[in-house]
This record gives structure tokens, sequence and C-alpha cells, in this order.
């Protein structure tokens, strides 16, 4: 196997399984722009006359129509998170028939999504493309997967499906609400999920598109996230999963003093570094320290008598209310947290549900993200040179996706992540991360319990931050007296074999996770 | 069979296997020495806490026995602390003639700290439940004034022992605790658990101790006393360990003043509301017609002022107590001001949330600043013109007013 060190100093492979692969050559070098294709792959004969009847009888059906064969890649969304119901249904179903080998595309997934267990020990799932949360990242860590999974950000996965990279033979939409044509939204219904944006290239792309609803509506459902001209087939279920745990009742701000601490930093350096204008804009996520951040950047707002044009990401009851008390312009809502997103979703015009290409497309004409003035993310580890690690925690084993992380570190104009300098013994931030997510070039500033600490190259921010007396901290300082604190942690022991590659949005190859001892 | 009868019959343990602590149980055996850890960092530390767990055995001299841990993420003074006590317990000894006994004092030793200053700006105090490691780790990041290791009553009564050595081996770490003043809520001294508390947490140099129900003039001496001896043992100079008598009795009140001037140690008087609502049999809180909750704590007015009078006499900081509902920002706000106002320098927190409020209530305005700029630069104006009064904006500077500019000036450069 031939290695090359690419941009982030990572070694990585110049191929893998026959395929060639492109190293990572900077946050917006994008290495492989000349090989720029797009591909339709679920171009259909032209249509007859008439209505179609894209109903199905039942699941075995569905499931003989779609002619799903050993290797097939199936894919799947998130919208429904540990409620989700249709996942485990369509692999136990397609296990029963013997289907093997297959690859799973999901957009994320979650504990309950733990169950498949079985069927990757089995060989029924041989590959993960998309993201691997929980156990079944374990697994992957542990060589259990045979083929060598993929892992890319949201906007990294709708390019990825657009140029083909990802061919999809059926992807499986959950729908809280749709019509007999297929189209659907997240709207109404019992299961109702507020945007249902994550598998909209997915319906574009994909051989094979399948709308499954617990909650069909007289044509036509509108306003459609999903256009029934994309979809082939329409089965109704009883249920598409738990309501309970698609959207949760409340969302509670956290009481944990570390987290209140960098949420406070964090909202005193927004305002301090000038970020906090008139206009602008902010991405934070429904994260305890993210949520609170949210709560302590409203207070400073509400002072200043300063509004912001819009939030992105995803929606809590905390960004709605700033919206009805009009300290936001708008949100635009990639997923719902909460009942109280989802209604003002489904009623509040100024709360706008978007989609990964619209979000977080790497060849669109710029996204959402671009428009951020700041954006504030979390991390399992970031290194003294600024570099993230969402995927695998300091023992080696992927335990998360990567989510819209990347690409809104590479597109906002300032990039905060916000972490503990240690977990428990863990530290948090490290001389060299153990998988690089996000190249230290596009994240700005770090803030911790123990102070902010801020890129060299953002001296502005810098300046800023200490003429407004804030805590600043250098991270190679902070790093020393963290390892006082922790002790220095074992590496982890990995095997030679590659688990599980890393792409950067581009579809460059950033760094790889190898299977653990 | 005697073996058996032994492991089932004696189990020694201590701490307990949550976020950042760790369980750790000791059964003697007639075998060797066995360590068995299981941690939820046991990928990135398990070698290191066995390696440790290695050197207290022999710090301890146990060459038989069976020591197990449960650890999720307990940083290391926490872990010795816990084989610290059940070691003890057991009725092991430290072999301290022993060079691997290091190992056991490296968390129990502290250097280069420096000793208590009376004069320190104490605005808000954070009571740290003593046996709770996970309170303890981030505490001194929150802007608290003082920190208050507790080892009254947020430990119950058999976890006294493992909480005190917790609480002695975290003062020693210097790393952890940089900024905030330290100081430790011992036991009263009538019963045998507060000397052993000092025992034990002196040596890790504490700036002060809380005494708590101080009843009168001889529980402060008593303690003066203690303290001296104990100085004595461990090398610490002579009186620098503060005092701050808890006054939470209608008889500590009633000799408040004798308490305040009892010690030349003392560095504030402090008032604890619930303890003393209970003692006098008064009634907490009223909820008022309108509904909403007088944050008052009128009930304990009077005890509040005599503490202040008393404090102020003897030159001393008085300090008021908490305020129980973390969630109600109004109601601490509205306490604070009202402390302010009769007199009291600062008051407790019992969560992180409340530090920076209590701060910004205690800690001068702008206004109050800019005001005792114009103040002091007039007088020293008209000192330097060799006139003996000073006049700013029509009205006579004399000395009090001078005075109390001057503080204000002085205390703003404790500010954030």
């Amino acid at each position: 196997m031939e290695w090359t060190t690419n941009a982030a100093g990572r070694r990585v492979p110049n191929e893998i399984e026959g395929k060639i692969l492109t190293p990572f050559a900077g946050p917006h070098a994008d290495p492989r722009g000349n090989a720029f294709r797009q591909v339709r792959l679920n171009t259909r004969p032209v249509a007859e006359r008439g209505k179609p009847d894209k109903r199905v009888r039942g699941w075995n059906d569905l499931l003989d129509r779609l002619d799903i064969r050993d290797g097939a890649t199936i894919s799947f969304h998130h919208h429904l998170r540990e409620g989700d119901a249709i996942v485990l249904e369509v692999v136990r179903r397609l296990a029963e028939r013997g289907i093997r080998d297959l690859t799973l595309a999901p957009s994320a997934l979650f504990s309950v999504h733990d169950a498949l267990l079985p069927y990757i020990r089995d060989g029924v799932i041989t590959g993960i493309q998309g993201s691997m949360n929980g156990t079944v990242g374990d697994a992957c860590s542990h060589g259990l997967m045979p083929k060598t999974c993929i892992l890319r950000s949201h906007g990294g996965r709708q390019r990825a499906i657009q140029e083909g990279d990802l061919e999809i033979d059926a992807a499986f939409i959950a729908a809280p609400c749709a019509d007999a044509f297929g189209n659907a939204n997240g709207l109404g219904g019992k299961s109702a999920c507020g945007p249902l944006g994550y598998p909209k290239p997915d319906s574009e792309h994909a051989r094979r598109v399948v709308v499954i609803t617990d909650c069909l509506v007289p044509y036509p459902c509108a306003p459609w996230a999903i256009s029934g001209s994309n979809v082939d087939f329409v089965l109704e279920v009883e249920s598409i999963g738990d309501p309970a745990k698609i959207a949760s009742g409340t969302t509670r701000l956290t009481r944990s003093p570390t987290q209140l601490r960098i949420a406070d930093l964090t909202a005193r350096f927004i305002e301090a570094a000038g970020l906090m204008r008139e206009g602008f804009s902010f991405q934070s996520g429904a994260g305890g320290i993210s949520l609170a951040a949210t709560v302590f950047l409203a207070e400073r707002m509400r002072r200043a008598h300063v509004h912001a044009s819009f939030a992105h990401g995803g929606a809590t009851k905390v960004l709605v209310d700033l919206l009805n008390e009009g300290l936001l312009g708008s949100i635009i809502d990639l997923q719902s947290f909460d009942l109280d997103a989802v209604r003002s979703c489904r009623e509040n015009p100024r709360h706008i549900a978007s989609d990964p290409y619209i979000s977080y497309g790497p060849r669109s004409a710029y996204c959402v993200a671009n428009m951020l003035d700041v954006a504030i993310l979390g991390a399992t580890e970031i290194d003294i040179g600024f570099n993230v690690n969402v995927v695998t925690h300091s023992d080696g084993i992927l335990r998360h996706g990567i989510g819209g992380h990347s690409d809104a570190a590479a597109c906002a104009s300032c990039t905060i992540i916000t972490a503990p300098s240690f977990r428990k013994r863990i530290p948090v931030i490290r001389d060299r991360v153990t998988t690089v997510t996000c190249p230290g070039e596009v994240v700005d500033v770090l803030i911790t319990e123990r102070g902010i600490a801020i890129n060299p190259r953002r001296e502005d921010l810098r300046e800023r931050a200490a003429r407004a007396g804030l805590p600043l901290v250098d991270i190679e300082q902070l790093h020393a007296e963290v390892l006082q604190i922790t002790g220095r942690p074992e590496l982890p022991r990995f095997k030679d074999r590659i688990a599980a590659l890393i792409e950067w949005r581009d579809g460059s190859i950033i760094d790889v996770v190898r299977e653990v001892e | 069979m005697s073996a058996t009868l032994m492991s089932e019959t004696l189990r020694y343990e201590a701490g307990l296997c949550s976020s950042s602590d760790c369980r750790v149980m000791f059964q003697p055996s007639w075998a060797g020495c066995e360590v068995e850890v299981h941690s939820s960092v046991e990928r990135m530390f398990g070698p290191a806490i066995e390696a440790l767990a290695r050197e207290m055995l022999e710090a301890y001299g146990v060459t038989r026995g069976h020591l197990l841990i449960e650890d999720d993420g307990a940083l290391e003074p926490v872990l010795a602390a816990r084989i610290e006590t059940v070691l003890r317990v057991a009725g092991f000894e430290s072999q301290s003639e022993q060079r691997s006994a290091r190992t056991a004092l490296r968390f129990c030793k502290v250097e280069n700290r420096e000793p208590g200053r009376k004069d320190r700006v104490r605005w808000a105090r954070l009571y740290l439940p003593g046996n709770q490691p996970n309170f303890m780790i981030n505490a001194d990041s929150f802007g608290a004034d003082m920190l208050v290791f507790d080892l009254e009553d947020s430990v119950p009564p058999d976890r006294k022992l493992e909480a005190r050595i917790l609480v002695r081996n975290m003062l020693c770490s210097s790393i952890l605790f940089k900024k905030s003043e330290l100081a430790v809520r011992i036991n009263p001294l009538r019963g045998s658990c507060g000397k052993e508390d000092l025992e034990e947490v002196l040596g890790a140099k504490p700036h002060a101790i809380v005494l708590p129900k101080t009843a009168s003039a001889l529980d402060v001496q008593q303690l003066d006393e203690e303290l001296s001896r104990l100085e004595g043992k461990y090398g610490i100079t002579k009186g620098s360990v503060l005092i701050m008598p808890l006054i939470e009795t209608a008889e500590g009140v009633l000799a408040a003043r004798e308490i305040a001037g009892a010690s030349h140690r003392n560095a504030a008087l402090l008032f604890g509301y619930e303890d003393f609502m209970t003692d006098i049999h008064a009634r907490q809180d009223a909820v008022l017609d309108n509904g909403l909750v007088q944050s008052s704590q009128l009930g304990a007015l009077l005890a509040r002022q005599m503490i202040v009078l008393a404090a102020r006499v003897c030159g001393i900081e008085p300090l008021d107590s908490v305020i129980a509902d973390i969630s109600d920002n109004e109601a601490l706000k509205r306490s604070c001001a009202e402390a302010r106002q009769i007199g009291m320098g600062g008051k407790a927190a019992i969560h992180p949330m409340q530090i920076p409020t209590i701060r910004a209530c205690f800690a001068p305005s702008e206004q109050d600043i800019a005001w005792a700029r114009g103040i002091v630069e007039a007088y020293e104006k008209s000192m330097s013109e060799g006139k003996g009064t000073a006049v700013q904006a029509s009205s006579m500077i004399d000395a009090p007013v001078v005075a109390r500019a001057r503080r204000i000036l002085q205390e703003a450069e404790n500010k954030d």
C-alpha cells in the first residue's frame, strides 16, 4: 500500500480496495475539483399517461419490487433520532430474505441503532458510509466491518451522493407526513419532526426511492421537503417510530458549573470580539454548552439592543423563543430537537426548513454556513495546532459522526470550539488529536473553563478579547497544565488495518481510523 | 475456610463509583498482594492506576490483601485518598521511613502556598461538599473569592474519614487550586471529629478554618490553641492559619462581640441562616399576599445586624449566609443588595452559578469608583496645597469619607 502525508500532516493511503484516493490538500484546495462530475442516477423511463400507482401493499410487496441484492447500498436519514423504527425494520426484513453484504448509508445513527450489531456480526451489514455512532462505531473500530467504512460530514455526504462517490441502490425515507404520490414532509402527523431535508440528496440521486409514512394525507402533501417526482414507491405503515423519542418535550438548560462557565465565556467572547453586531448570524448546537451559550448570548443582545439576522443548524425552544421575541430575524433549520421547534417550523414562515445542499453543500455556489458570522461547535479532542477530532475518543474508538461540524467550521467567518479542557480524567486538549476531522486552519478559538485560547492566525480576535479583559491562555500552556492534572494518557494501540476513512467535505482523505487492538 | 470467612466478614470500602470518583475496596487475605482495576478510562490510565495502587500498598507496608478499584475517571489525588482510607481503616500505617512513602506523601504535602491574609476580599465564598470530588475539580475556575471545603453538614457521619483525607489531598493540589482563598469547614470541636479534621487537613495548609456552631469565645480560643499546636507540628508559620467563626445559634449571636474578638486569627464572622432559624423556632420565608416569596430573610435580620456590628467593632468582615434556591437569580440579587445595605461584606454560594451575581452586587459599581476617585483626588490636591480640609461639589470631605473612598478603590482592584 502506498501512502502520502496530506496537508493535515496525516499519513493516508493512495488507494484502498481498488479505489484511488485523493489526499487532503487544505480546507479549500479542492484537489478533486477537476474530477468533478454530476451523476444523476435515478433518471427513469418517460412516464405513461395518467395517475401513477406508487403505493405498495406492504413490506413484502415493497421489498419484492425493490429487488435488493447482496452487496447493495441502502440509505436512511436521522430525523427520527432515538425514535426511529425504520432502519431496524428494513435491515431485519432484508436479513430474513437472506440478503447479505449490505452497505448502510445513514446520515446519522443513534443509540437505538445499537441493535444493528447482530446484523453486523452475521455479515448482513458489511460496511457503512456516512455516520457511525455508539456501538456501531465501536464495532467498526474493532474490525467487525469487512469493508472500509467512510465517514462524511452532512455536506460531504450530500456531495458524495451528488457526484456519484456514494451510489445508493435504495433510499428508505421515513416520512411523518406524505401523500400517495410520494410528496413528503416532517411537519404533520403523530411522528412530526420538523424539517425533512437530510434525505433530499438521496431522493434525487438514489436508484430507487421509497417513502414510508404513518400519516398518509390527500395529494398534494405540501410544502414538500421530498418531492414525489423523485419517489418510486410509497408504503403506509402503522408507525414509523416512537414520537416521544423523535422530538423531546423540553430542552432543559444545563446546571453543570463547568458547562455554564464555558458558555458564559463564549457569550462574552462573541460580544468582546465584535462579532455581535446588528444583523449578525450564528450557529450553535443543542448540546449543553451550546444551548447555554445561546441563552447567555441572547441576554447580551437584549442588553445591547442587537438583533441577529438568522440562526442556523438544529432548532430548539431556546431559538424559537428568541425568534418570537424578535431578537432573531429567522431560523434556518436542518432538524428540530423539541416540540416547540417542530410547531414553529410548521407555523412560522420565518422558521425556514433547510437541507444539506442549501445549508452545507460543498459544491453549491456558497451555502448557508458561508453566511455565518460565528459557529459554536464542540469536539472530543483538539490539539495544540487547533486540529479538531469529533469522531473518535482518546482510546481510538469511533463513537460519533461528523455531522455538520466540518461544514460549519470551514464556511463560517469565525469558528469557536467549546469544550472542557478535560473530561473526568481524559484530556481534551492533546499534543496531537487521535483523528483529524477538521484542520486547525479553520478553527479560530477554543473556549474552556480554564480560559480562551486563540489561534495565532487570528491576531485580530486576540487583540479584541485581550482589550476586554477576557482570560486568554496559550494553548500549549493549557495543554501542559491539563497533563499535570490528569497525567499523560496511554496512546491507543492500533492494528495496521484501516477501519474507516475520514473524508473532508471536498472528497479528499483527511485521516484514517485504524482498527484497535 | 478461615480465609473465606475472613474475606466475607472483613471488607473495607471508600468512595463511590461515580463521575470523577472511584470506589476502592480492600480485603485482607492470606495470599499475596493483588490489585484489580476496573475503570471507564482503563485504556488510557489502567496501568497508571495500578502503579499508583502498588506504590500506595508498599508505602503502607501491605504485603497481603486484595485491593479492588472501580474507577470512573478519578484524578490521582482522589484515587490516592480512597486507597489511603481503606488501608488506614484496615489498620495499616504509613511507613514514612521507607522511600516509597513519598508516593503517599506527595498528596498530603503542599509547597509554596502563601499563608492566609486577613485583608482579602471575600464577596463570594463557594461551599463544596467534602466527599464529592467532581464538584471540587474545577471549583477554582468559577471566580469565587473563597472556597470552603465542607466536612460538616454535607458529609454523612460514616464518611467523615474518607472526606477529610480527600479534602487534604485536593488542597495539596496546587495546580487545581491557584486563585481562590482556601478554607475548610471542620466539624464542631466539641466532639472528637473536629479535632481529627484539623489534624488531617492542616498539613495541607488551608488559609482558613471555618468553625461551625460557634457559641462562645471559648470555642474560638480552643480552636486557636489547637491550630498553634498543629502549626508547630506541620512547620507552618505560627498564627498564620485564619479562623472564621460561623455563628448559627441564638447563643452564638448573643456572644458575637466576644467571639469576634476572641482570637487575633479571626478574619471574618460568618452567619448561618438555616441552622439559626431552626434554633430560634422561626418560620422560613413568608409567602406574601401576591404569592411572591419574600427573600429578605427577615426572621434573622436582628441577628445579622448584630453580627455586622460585632465584626465591624473588631475590624473583621461580616459575611452573610446562602440563598438555597439556586434557580431564583432575582431573589439572590435582592438578598445580596439587602445584605450589603445592612453592612455585610459578602455572601455564600452553594452553586457556582450564583457567584457572578454575588460578586457583581458586592463589588463597587462604576459610579462608586468614579465617586471614590473624585474624592481621593480632591482630597490629595487640597492636602498638597497645604489646606486642612477639602471640598468637592460643595460638600466637605472629611476623614471617614476619604477612608471609604480609598477602600472602594482598593476593592475595585479585585473586580473582574
